[in-house]
């Protein structure tokens, strides 16, 4: 085997093989060994370093440079200034936006400083494509351990005692779970893990199947063997084509070596897992609905209970875990449940992983452990927010959250302090407003979105999300009045109430938070027919300026409907009534003689 | 491929992969170890840097010390090339010149085993910006 003094990893996630870096790992590659190196350089492509923002990522080992933006044509250069003379390749270095200074070496960066990865412990650091390389990170020594010194009461304790709760949204504890499908009682049970990772902005689950799926196969088997289980079926959506790749990889690495498949580590335990593929439906991400949709029927949520932990997958019990949860699960094991308990708050143990978006400098995945206030994730890990702009409110939950606002920033994050704040914990998604953002119109791309993912079964999510939706649309088009914000948060209550799945039970939230946090935007809509963040183009005037504008007829020239009328070098005028808001005028002028009002 | 069929298959395989898996493991918390920078600029690969570099990073394989050994640019000393930067864990960064081969062995015997000086230690002669 080759002796390596170097190595370099290139992030081989979804969104860095969307800016080529499968062409940068090639051109790596074809480098070396034109310079007679691939005995001393080894070229790894791992998961996702969560720096998205600054994709692709080539980081160096072991002087641990962090190269981003990397383009395939700076292959060359890296191989011959890094690797051969020594030298940092300084224009590819990341520069901290804030402090306006280079920084080269990742653990300096404030991105990575505050992060504690367990679930990503191994993304951006292993391949995820070589089995060997999961197992130096004692990948699969939990399941040895559970199945050669454990009983599965004894795992399902522990699971209990770290204090887990499920990552999917609903935070149910996670032994707690495990335990009622043990206590079914069945010939076949059925562990399901849920990768239907559906909420706008989202990819933790995505990036850890493709950064790390052994954790995720190895958790499953652990699971099966505490609830006596010999079936895994992953329900991944088909659009995560990627995820899917590694897990088969992964999946028949396992076989060939015997730690998926009959008589795992000499033991007689059984267990193997396929994969089963979503259309990529919101309301799949229910546990009752993706069973109905692995069993080939419509992707309906039923009435609970019964719990799939007693009649789940073909009426079989199931244990349904999201994939975030599962790979928290071998590292409990081996280190230990005191030890992760000692991570976190006082209910919400362990880390929470982030999908960081908006209107932020850092756009990315991170994990951050349980209590860290919204303050730390948006302003030192995330960098703050975009072209100094200032910051209005952050959504977390997805489309089940709420906004939370400045006065929220302080708030330490776990599941029960973002539900008494009115948003909730969710599968992690972090969506960043600025103070150019109309929270009305936030609310109604959100109900957009549901409206779209409703399933249809029950009355109050189908009619009553479109009944919120049309009132908002009104209020956006400044023809709302102050009874609409009345019945937008009666009609937001009943939904709550009655819908029969978290979809409908949740796709108000996002709704009821701006009424509570920014009531006084939507009073502006509806009193005073103005849009104070000037995104509702219909509440919007665009107007000339008498006294600046030159008469240079560059607007009068540009209008696409004619709506500009006036004379050369005497100021111009708009007709209201034939402007469409398109906003040509505005940025088309030199003068800064228009405005909007 | 041969079957898992134990915790010690499992050990097996990872200390064959260890090696391989290590420089990675320890570039993530170089602090804890013998930190080494080797100057590799046009005057260090010329004075022979590149042997030096090789040799350092097998001697401490060899002799099963854990030590991050990396390269970097010019550090300046271009009358005393090869340089070397060492830091051992808590302690202040000292650097080497005329590092060959047998100086390399002198400084880990002497230095890096047992935190002892040895002659040509080159005086910090500039502050840095950090400072």
């Amino acid at each position: 085997m080759a002796d390596y003094k170097m190595h370099m990893l290139v992030c081989g996630g979804t969104g860095c093989r969307a800016s080529e870096s499968k062409k940068i790992r090639q051109n790596l590659d074809a480098s070396i060994q034109a310079n007679g190196l691939e005995d001393s350089v080894q070229v790894v492509e791992t998961g996702c370093f969560g720096f998205c923002e600054k994709g692709p990522v080539v980081k160096i080992l072991p002087d641990n440079t962090f190269y981003v933006q990397v383009r395939p044509e700076d292959a060359d250069q890296i191989v011959a200034e890094h690797i051969v003379k020594g030298r940092q390749v300084k224009h590819l270095l990341y520069e901290d936006p804030t402090k306006q200074e280079v920084i080269a070496d990742s653990k300096d960066m404030g991105f990575y400083k505050k992060q504690v990865r367990i679930a990503l412990r191994n993304c951006g650091f292993i391949d995820p494509e070589n089995i060997d390389e999961y197992i130096s990170r004692d990948g699969y020594a939990a399941l040895a351990t559970c199945l050669g010194d454990m009983t599965p009461e004894q795992v399902i304790d522990t699971m209990k005692e770290s204090g887990l709760r499920g990552r999917g949204g609903g935070g149910f504890p996670t032994g707690l779970k495990w335990q009622f499908t043990r206590n079914s009682v069945s010939e076949q049970k059925y562990v399901v893990c849920n990768a239907d990772e559906g909420d706008p902005g989202a990819f933790m689950d995505r990036s850890i199947l493709e950064g790390d799926p052994h954790s995720v196969l190895e958790a499953m088997a652990i699971c099966g063997y505490a609830i006596g289980a010999d079936t895994g079926l992953i329900y991944i959506r088909a659009e995560y084509p990627l995820a899917i790749d590694r897990l088969k990889v992964a999946i028949k690495q396992a076989r060939e070596i015997g730690l998926l498949g009959n008589d795992i580590m000499g033991t007689g335990f059984n267990f193997d897992v396929e994969l089963r593929y979503g259309a990529g439906a919101f309301v799949c991400g229910e546990e009752t609905a993706l069973i109905h949709s692995m069993e080939g029927l419509r992707g309906e949520p039923t009435f609970k209970p019964p719990f799939p932990a007693v009649e789940g997958y073909l009426k079989k019990p199931t244990n349904v875990n999201n994939v975030e949860t599962l790979a928290n699960v071998p590292v409990i094991i081996n280190k230990g449940a005191e030890w992760f308990a000692s991570i976190g708050t006082d209910k919400s143990k362990g880390t929470k992983v982030f999908a960081l978006a908006g209107k932020i400098n850092n756009v990315g995945l991170i994990e951050v452990p349980m209590g860290t206030t919204l303050r730390e994730v948006i302003f030192d890990i995330g960098g703050g927010i975009k072209d100094g702009k200032k910051f209005k409110a952050v959504q977390t939950g997805g489309p089940s959250g709420g906004c939370l606002t400045e006065e929220h920033l302080d708030t330490p994050i776990d599941f029960d302090n973002l539900l008494s704040v009115g948003s909730m914990m969710g599968s992690g998604g972090m969506i960043v407003m600025d103070e150019d953002d109309c929270m009305v119109s936030v609310a109604k791309f959100y109900l957009e979105f549901t409206l779209d993912e409703s399933c249809g079964k029950c009355t109050p999510c189908r009619i009553g999300n479109k009944r919120l939706y049309e009132i908002l649309d009104k209020i956006t088009q400044g023809k709302g009045t102050k009874e609409d914000l009345d019945r937008l948060r009666m009609l937001g209550n009943v939904i709550k109430d009655t819908s029969l799945c978290g979809l409908g039970q949740t796709s108000p939230n996002p709704i009821l938070s701006t009424l509570d946090n920014f009531y006084d935007e939507y009073l502006a809509h509806v009193e005073d027919g103005r849009c104070p963040a000037g995104q509702c183009k219909a509440l919007l005037q665009y107007k000339i300026i008498d006294d600046k504008c030159t008469g240079c007829t560059l607007c009068f020239r540009q209008c696409p409907v004619a709506a500009i009328s006036g004379e050369r070098k005497s100021p111009h005028f708009i007709d209201q009534s034939l402007c469409i808001k398109c906003g040509v005028c505005y940025e088309k002028c030199k003068f800064d003689a228009i405005e909007i009002v | 491929m041969a079957k898992v069929k134990s915790l010690a298959d499992l050990k097996k395989i990872k200390d064959e992969v260890q090696s391989k898996m290590k420089l990675r493991e320890n570039s993530e918390q170089p602090e804890k170890m013998v930190q080494v920078k080797v100057a590799m600029a046009t005057c260090g690969i010329a004075s022979g840097a590149k042997e030096t570099m090789n040799y350092m990073i097998e001697e401490f394989d060899h002799q099963s010390i854990e030590a991050v050994v990396t390269q970097t640019g010019c550090m300046g000393y271009c009358y005393a090339e090869p340089t070397i930067e060492v830091t051992l864990p808590g302690k202040e960064p000292v650097v080497f010149g005329h590092v060959d081969k047998k100086k390399a062995q002198e400084v880990i015997e002497t230095y890096v085993k047992k935190g002892e000086l040895i002659d040509g230690v080159i005086p910090v002669n500039y502050k840095t910006i950090d400072e």
